[in-house]
């Protein structure tokens, strides 16, 4: 079995984080550490695409609900997109879906951040 | 890492570090399967096993690598039961009915996440704790025909 790795792109100001493998409270700290470095970037407009995520537990969970006011107070946020329908399944079954934008396609979730500009 | 897992015993120890997870995911995942539990079923069981010693490393044996967690598996009555027993500290049986989602999150409880999952995705949690002795978690998953 693969561990699990990150890479990033960024498209624009928006940076999209590609999530590979399985999640768990061993390898968590690698998504930590990608979530930390952009923060210290000043960057907060994170995609974050799952279709490589096979497995995802709560230590997982845990990084997203980490992160996620510290991108919102600096008018960013994490959007999830792509996930497959068991990773979709975790997410849901603890109402993740009523804290995060969840998209189909990661091009939906770039293009809402732009959007959410325009409004302002 | 736990290369040689044999798959006729019924019961695993491992070292409670971290890396050995993905170990114990690949033991339940073939226990279940020959069980003959549907593919979703198993994945449910391995999340819920992968939370019990994930909360076993952080909370009973503080992040200490070199500890061990003993897992045996049985099964009888179309109950598949897995048993995780530690020597760590004991840990109260946390009763989590309501996931207050919003609280969660300010309060990042994480810990509280893994409990809540194993809850929703087994038929059965019982937490037992034998001072100064071991912690068991049964945990049981019904298969059904």
């Amino acid at each position: 079995m693969k561990e699990f790795n990150t890479s990033t792109k960024e498209i624009g100001d928006v940076n999209v984080v590609y999530l590979n493998g399985f999640l768990d409270a061993h390898t968590a700290p690698v998504l930590e550490d990608s979530f930390s470095s952009l923060v210290k970037q000043n960057k907060y407009k994170l995609v974050v695409n799952l279709k490589g995520l096979d497995y995802i537990s709560s230590a997982g969970l845990g990084v997203f609900m980490a992160f996620i006011e510290k991108m919102r107070e600096n008018n960013g946020d994490i959007k999830l997109t792509s996930m497959n329908e068991k990773v979709f399944n975790i997410f849901d079954l603890l109402g993740f879906p009523l804290l995060y934008e969840i998209f189909d396609n990661e091009e939906a979730a770039v293009k809402k951040f732009s959007g959410d500009k325009l409004e302002k | 890492m736990n290369n040689n897992l044999n798959i006729n015993e019924n019961r695993l120890i491992v070292k409670s570090s971290t890396a050995n997870l993905i170990t114990i995911r690949k033991f339940i995942n073939i226990k279940a399967k020959s069980y003959g539990f549907s593919s979703n079923e198993i994945e449910d069981i391995v999340l819920a096993v992968d939370e019990a010693c994930t909360n076993i490393i952080e909370h009973s044996y503080h992040s200490k690598p070199n500890l061990d967690i003993e897992i045996s598996v049985s099964f009888s009555k179309n109950n598949f039961v897995i048993r995780i027993i530690d020597y760590g500290e004991t840990f109260e049986s946390r009763s989590i009915k309501e996931l207050n989602l919003e609280l969660y999150h300010k309060q990042r409880r994480v810990g509280g996440l893994g409990m809540y999952l194993m809850k929703s995705l087994m038929d059965d949690v019982r937490y037992t704790s034998v001072k100064n002795r071991y912690n068991q978690v049964l945990l049981t998953k019904k298969l059904a025909h």
